[in-house]
């Protein structure tokens, strides 16, 4: 393999698979992490960790799983694929698309190296002012996370509107954005969502730099600054994030339960639509995160409203994924595996987080055990089985083979397992009073009890997690050769070859409908020529 | 949250209970249409791709207004119970008592001049008004059983009802990060009848008896970040000590002994590393004094 080749690429599958790699180095790390929080709390009153180590350690484990593993696998599934899906032989700008990876790895490398320059950050990944102040974190590991998210955010918006203009201007003809594959759509969608929230992220960055570097005081309230700025600021941005986050991991599950299914997705046009609701109402629910503060109950009242509507729009999508299995004739392999747990788990979270917009209620249970589990079942019950799933699905259109059916099967049992494990009984310890963010506990009933059997759920968790590397590995060797299209499936990808050559396609089919290759494949009956399937 | 002990807490609670079924209903629905599928739709051999579907529109609008409904209830729900458990925000009385989050413990100040740290006592069965302020960072004021939780935000300032219908003490802790010590920030409530809660706030206002060890702990310069005197509110960076001995626990969860008192004393970092009192030297006779005289502040 050619080193250089693969740093100096500007091909869009490279630079997708470099994404990937970054990715699942930093799950590693953001793993190992959480299995050394998950020590310290396994019983109560631990000295395994000080309080120092352990809030150092939780807030790079939130800021390198969001930004640093979530945000480069979904954007790198979207360089690799969305090309490939719309039948073009490269993102628009392949350069930007080279620039955007290697602001990414840099923001990686200015959070990391906190660690060596004093201190990594320690206020916790939405890093509140005053805390994140100088006056209060004096060491310069909140410098380091500033400056390292503004990379990283920097990444994000040209990775959106490098998406933008692709999907806009380089289709295969009879490609309308009406038979856009689920994941393309919802990527456009994700990419103007990128566009609007991360401006805010980035001004709020560069005010808490300023105050901190060049004393200036827009957070401070002992000189007329003000905290809930920063929060808000945060938020605007901070909300749709979890969006962004979550929308691929919704694209992914839209094309993988109906190839898996046999049957076409359920009722395409709301799946899309809903996309763009939840887009829409994302824009205005962030103060949900701050119900906690005093802030007049008119005003939380409306942020309450716009939270619970998001459930309209995810619930559509929710029963069009379950409505697309009735009537299928089901594949189990590992990849649909991992998307029919991802509907329940993603369900349960998508629950758990409705108590949240119910105003009493978030009173009682934010910054507690309960939303720590809430947020896993929506990030790793949720995005991760999205990934899993998509990973399983697309390794053999990546690497030409198939990954190994019983690593796969076996990577799925302990992942559910030891992650229901894991972050079940979190929801009790909320509800039984546990804050979140506490590096140890004092021995109250059934505190003790119920963290251990959380810690042992997560080591289960890991383990699942290292059958999967070792299975993405030994699989490049020993996999089944994969050969153009191993799922029998329809959207323009699986027509190239496996792994795809330099400029993607010697020949792109015609596009008539949402599912070209079913169109080749079934002369006798097209989509086109179906009532609703063009 | 499982055992609430006053009204505010209990409407909570309540509303609580309603979710989780209607949740645990939703849950189930789609386990079930999930499950049916997975086992009626499960690939035989054989098998060839079934006739493809592509929606159906009287579902779509089934499943779009029916939530739509369910949020419009939930919505009325939470409007309700907010009215009920809530302060308002600009209340037209004095608080009955000011909760001041510190980096890493609170301080509880009475209208008659008492000032307390971690164990904050109420009358039970009466509904005071508290009002929640910080002296540093964010901190959140949190009794599960009492009340709902309330952001300390520095320069800003915030209500809350709290209130115990029956005598007893009840766990609270900060629920906002706010540091290295934010697990150490536990307190408790104690509510106590009426009677018992007068003379208690009555003694907290005043000044124990003069002991000579007071001139010890002014020239071993305690005094520069704790005050000693009911009544004396300057900013101070610890917690108060005037009626020291009259606590049940030290920082944390540690209890009023002797033996933890000395050791505090000594070694604070040992107790809760990170807090900001420094560790110190001192010989055995002025620490045995300091102890003594501190065990005569009740």
């Amino acid at each position: 393999m050619n080193i250089q080749a693969w740093l100096s690429t500007i091909d869009h599958k490279k630079i997708g698979v470099l994404y990937m790699l970054t990715a699942l180095f930093f799950f590693v790390v953001g793993g190992l992490e959480a299995m050394a929080m998950r020590a310290q709390l396994s019983a109560p009153n631990l000295k395994f960790l000080s309080p120092e180590v352990y809030n150092q350690i939780f807030t790079m484990h939130g800021t390198t799983m969001i930004f640093l593993v979530v945000m480069p696998a979904l954007v790198g599934f979207g360089v690799y694929l969305v090309p490939l899906m719309i039948g073009a032989s490269d993102m628009a700008f392949p350069r930007l698309n080279a620039l955007g990876y290697w602001l990414t790895v840099g923001g990686g490398f200015l959070l990391y190296v906190s660690f060596l320059a004093g201190g990594a950050p320690d206020a916790g990944w939405f890093s509140y002012a005053p805390l994140s102040e100088k006056t209060y974190s004096p060491h310069a590991g909140s410098d380091y996370w500033a400056l390292g998210l503004l990379l990283l955010s920097a990444g994000s918006v040209i990775a959106a509107v490098n998406f933008v203009v692709t999907i806009a201007s380089l289709r295969a003809p009879g490609m309308t954005i009406r038979r856009l594959p689920l994941f393309v759509w919802i990527t456009l969608v994700n990419s103007v969502l990128i566009l609007a929230a991360m401006p805010a992220l980035n001004a709020a960055l560069v005010m808490l730099l300023s105050d901190r570097l060049l004393s200036a005081h827009f957070f401070d309230p002992t000189h007329g600054g003000s905290p809930i700025l920063w929060q808000h600021y945060f938020w605007i941005f901070g909300h749709p994030e979890v969006y962004i986050m979550v929308l691929p991991a919704f694209g992914m599950i839209s094309e993988i339960i109906p190839v898996f299914s046999r049957k076409p997705i359920f009722g395409y046009g709301f799946v899309a639509a809903s996309t763009l609701a939840i887009a829409f109402l994302s824009l205005g629910v962030w103060v949900h995160h701050m119900f906690a503060v005093a802030l007049g109950r008119v005003f939380i009242s409306v942020f309450a409203a716009a939270s619970m509507l998001i459930a309209v729009p995810t619930g559509i999508k929710i029963f069009n994924w379950a409505a697309t299995l009735v009537g299928g004739s089901i594949r189990f392999t590992t990849a649909m595996l991992f998307a029919v747990a991802f509907l329940l788990e993603f369900t349960f979270g998508g629950l758990s987080g409705l108590a949240f917009a119910i105003v009493p209620i978030d009173w009682q249970l934010t910054d507690t055990y309960f939303v720590v589990a809430h947020l896993h079942y929506v990030a790793f019950g949720g995005i991760a089985f999205a990934l899993f799933a998509g990973a399983h699905y697309w390794y053999p259109k990546i690497t030409g083979r198939l990954m190994s059916e019983s690593l796969g099967r076996l990577t799925f049992w302990m992942v559910v397992i030891g992650f229901n494990l894991t972050f079940f009984v979190q929801h009790i310890l909320g509800l039984m009073g546990m804050p979140r963010r506490v590096y140890t506990y004092p021995d109250l009933p059934w505190w003790g009890a119920l963290n251990v059997i959380s810690t042992f759920g997560a080591v289960i968790l890991g383990l699942g997690a290292l059958v999967f590397c070792c299975n993405l590995i030994t699989s490049l060797v020993f996999g089944t050769r994969a050969g153009n299209d191993p799922w029998d499936a329809w959207t323009l990808e699986w027509a190239a070859e496996s792994p795809p050559r330099e400029d993607n396609f010697d020949h792109v089919p015609t596009v008539r409908s949402r599912r070209p290759l079913w169109d080749l494949k079934h002369p006798e009956a097209p989509d086109w020529a179906t009532p609703g399937g063009g | 949250m499982f055992h609430p002990q006053s009204p505010e807490a209990h409407a909570i609670a309540t509303l609580f209970m309603y979710f989780l079924v209607l949740a645990a209903i939703i849950f189930l629905m789609v386990v079930a249409i999930v499950a049916f599928s997975v086992v009626r739709y499960r690939a035989r051999p054989g098998d060839t791709d079934p006739l493809p579907s592509f929606g159906h529109r009287r579902l779509e609008i089934t499943w779009t207004v029916v939530p739509l409904v369910l949020v419009v209830a939930i919505f009325v729900f939470t409007l309700r119970t907010m009215a009920e458990v809530d302060a308002p925000l600009e209340p037209d009385r004095p608080p009955d008592l000011v909760i001041i989050g510190h980096q890493w413990w609170w301080e509880a100040r009475y209208p008659n001049g008492a000032t307390t740290a971690r164990e904050i006592h109420i009358p039970a069965g009466r509904r005071l008004l508290a009002q929640i302020e910080s002296a540093d960072v964010i901190h959140d004021f949190w009794v599960p059983q009492l009340a709902r939780k309330m952001d300390a935000v520095p320069g800003r300032i915030g209500y809350i009802w709290l209130r115990s219908d029956v005598p007893g003490t009840f766990a609270g802790a900060c629920s906002e990060f706010c540091g290295k010590q934010h697990a150490g920030m536990r307190f408790d409530v104690i509510a106590e009848p009426e009677a018992e809660f007068a003379a208690w706030v009555a003694r907290q206002a005043e000044t124990p008896a003069y002991d000579p060890g007071e001139r010890l702990f002014r020239e071993r310069k305690c005094a520069e970040c704790h005050a000693i005197t009911p009544g004396d509110r300057r900013p101070y960076i610890g917690p108060p000590l005037a009626h020291i001995a009259s606590r049940k626990f030290l920082g944390g969860n540690l209890p009023n002994t002797s033996g933890n008192l000395t050791l505090w004393i000594t070694s604070p970092q040992s107790i809760l590393p990170g807090n900001r009192m420094p560790d110190s030297r001192l010989p055995a006779d002025e620490l045995q004094a300091l102890t003594r005289f501190l065990e005569t502040r009740r």
